[in-house]
């Protein structure tokens, strides 16, 4: 049919059919952008915050082209120990990523392997439970001990985030590796823990990447477990960039460059796992 | 100490090195055989420990009268901190419907933002992947610094916000010290941030619809509405359900952006059930009282988990 059309028209029709294509998506794209724009918008003025001046910060109406300057920057690092913070969440969400791996990847793989749905309930149940019910035992626990702000104290609370977290996300990865090559290795006298070390856990290994990542991105996030239970020693950098705003009066430039350097590291993993986290999402949407 | 399933190639083995891995193998034939229940047994003892004794232990303390800041000993009171709760304390009721509020207006915007993005971004479009990726940064930013970055921009006199309003002729807001405004703006927050995650979990949904129905249908004369209400719809609806029973949950749970930016106020407009727990245990140090008001949240988020999961099967 269109064939035909196209044969009695004229080289005209054509030129005129490609420019409605060309108009069509022009159109398309336009309202993509549009719907993109009022998500990037608090980034994109976040970022540029951070390079104000105080003056050019509480100027009304808000400038948007201005000549940056990086004092803000500068400040975050000088009037805070800002590094310090840093250095508190990478130990606390890295740590509470690989001890949630090595209690998680046993845990997932079982439940992949020998069906036990009854447990990924209960995992998925554990994650639905508010954390603030949890939070005043702990806190009461952890003062009894003398554990209030030290590490320990964070990275248990933190596994909390992690390894529900990761089994959930494993389980559907691990079942995805096919169960002859295991049985061949089993057959060859290879160990069940050696098939997980040596097979599972090789092949699922983007799978492994994609969600320990995702659950580093959660345990660096959390505000409410550090509030109460990191001190001056511990405290991680979420707790440091909300304690901005009660040091005097607003300092805006302060805390949009110290949120700035919060957000960028978790921007540019985003970006890194982009494919897995798709799947990650979509499987483990409830992010307790 | 011979392990039952080791191959006879491996028996035929030299001998002195079979024993000094005897004890080895002989435990990681233990772990063979009970594997089903070694594996997860790490796992689950640490729930039962971080997650199962809190729990236990918030059921005792809500039956005390505790505070923390006093030296008296907790004192057995049986129900009375959940009497005085459900019975006299009218912040708690208020706050409920607060967290219900917040929560209805919150996920139905982004479900029905989440769909219309969805049908916008389900079609061949060049660099869908970085378009996804951007859509997801909202909800892996920082919650804390996005709150504070908010504050700024709902600030009333200066705030980016009431100038771009300003543009469009809309009077400036008052925002978050506004009673009324309080919790659509810090509603808002939260559709900023989860549309996406709803719109990414609908464009999973909606991949899986089959072409065939939806072409027959446009054959036959089916208008864009027609389709997408009497076929695309229907199909979609077991995912919308997933996506809003995560949203629902989470949402009930939502304690970061407002504590960073109201901490309940003013007043204690936008004191949800979380809020008021944290504020009752770690401002009051009212122990007992907080762990009642915990265990209440917990109640309603399982409640309302469950009446949603027995809907979603009854619709399929």
């Amino acid at each position: 049919m269109s064939e035909n059309t196209r044969t009695f028209a004229g080289p005209g029709a054509h030129a005129r059919r490609s420019m409605r294509k060309l108009l069509t998506s022009v159109i398309l794209y336009a309202a993509v952008i549009l719907v993109i724009a009022p998500f990037m918008f608090v980034f994109l003025w976040m970022f540029l915050s951070s390079f104000k001046t105080g003056v050019q910060q509480t100027a009304y109406p808000p400038v948007f082209i201005f000549k940056p300057t990086l004092n803000n920057y500068f400040e975050v690092f000088q009037r805070v120990p800002f590094v310090s913070y840093a250095v508190n969440s990478v130990i606390v969400s890295v740590s509470a990523t690989v001890l949630g791996l090595v209690f998680g990847l046993p845990a997932a793989y079982s439940i992949a392997r020998w069906k036990q749905s009854r447990l990924a309930v209960a995992i998925l149940v554990s994650r639905m439970v508010p954390w603030i019910s949890f939070l005043l035992p702990w806190y009461l626990l952890f003062s009894a001990f003398g554990m209030v702000d030290t590490y320990p104290a964070l990275i248990l609370t933190h596994l909390i985030i992690t390894m529900p977290m990761i089994i959930w996300l494993m389980i559907a990865f691990f079942e995805d590796v096919p169960t002859e090559l295991e049985d061949a290795a089993l057959i060859d006298g290879c160990s069940r823990l050696g098939v997980l070390l040596r097979i599972a856990a090789p092949l699922a290994s983007p799978g492994i990447v994609a969600s320990s990542i995702l659950v580093v991105i959660y345990s660096w996030n959390n505000f409410i477990f550090s509030l109460i239970l990191a001190g001056r020693k511990t405290m991680t950098l979420p707790v440091a960039v909300y304690g901005f705003m009660s040091y005097q009066e607003m300092n805006w430039g302060g805390i949009t460059a110290a949120a700035t350097l919060i957000t960028l590291p978790v921007l540019v993993l985003a970006f890194v796992i982009q494919r897995h986290l798709i799947k990650g999402l979509a499987l483990g949407g409830v992010k307790a | 100490m011979s392990a039952p399933d080791t191959p006879p190639s491996f028996a035929l083995g030299v001998e002195s090195l079979r024993k000094r891995r005897g004890l080895l193998e002989s435990f990681l034939a233990f772990c063979d055989r009970r594997a089903a229940v070694l594996f997860p047994a790490p796992a689950v003892l640490l729930l039962l420990l971080l997650m199962v004794f809190p729990s236990l232990f918030n059921i005792y303390m809500s039956l005390h009268e505790w505070f923390a800041a006093s030296a008296a000993r907790p004192e057995f009171v049986g129900l009375k901190n959940f009497a005085e709760l459900f019975l006299q304390d009218e912040n708690f009721t208020d706050s409920i419907w607060r967290t219900f509020y917040f929560t209805a207006f919150a996920v139905i915007t982004e479900m029905i933002l989440g769909l219309a993005i969805a049908l916008l971004l389900n079609r061949e479009l060049k660099g869908h992947r970085i378009i996804r990726t951007l859509f997801m940064l909202p909800m892996m930013a920082t919650p804390t610094a996005m709150a504070l970055i908010w504050v700024l921009m709902y600030n009333p006199t200066l705030g980016v916000l009431n100038f771009l309003l300003g543009l469009l002729r809309v009077p400036p807001q008052e925002w978050l010290s506004n009673l009324h405004l309080v919790i659509p703006a810090l509603a808002l927050v939260d559709i900023w941030q989860y549309t996406p995650f709803v719109a990414l979990i609908l464009l999973a949904g909606l991949a899986t619809i089959p072409v065939e129905p939806l072409e027959s249908a446009r054959i036959d004369g089916a208008s864009p509405w027609q389709v997408l209400w009497h076929i695309i719809l229907p199909l979609l609806r077991p995912t919308m359900m997933v996506a809003a029973l995560f949203r629902i949950i989470d949402t009930l749970k939502t304690f970061d952006t407002i504590y960073v930016m109201t901490q309940g106020g003013p007043g204690r407009a936008s004191q949800t059930i979380n809020l008021l727990a944290f504020q009752t245990a770690f401002d009051y140090f009212h122990i007992g009282y907080a762990a009642a008001l915990s265990l209440s949240l917990i109640v309603l988020v399982f409640m309302i988990s469950g009446v949603l999961i027995r809907f979603r099967r009854q619709a399929e």
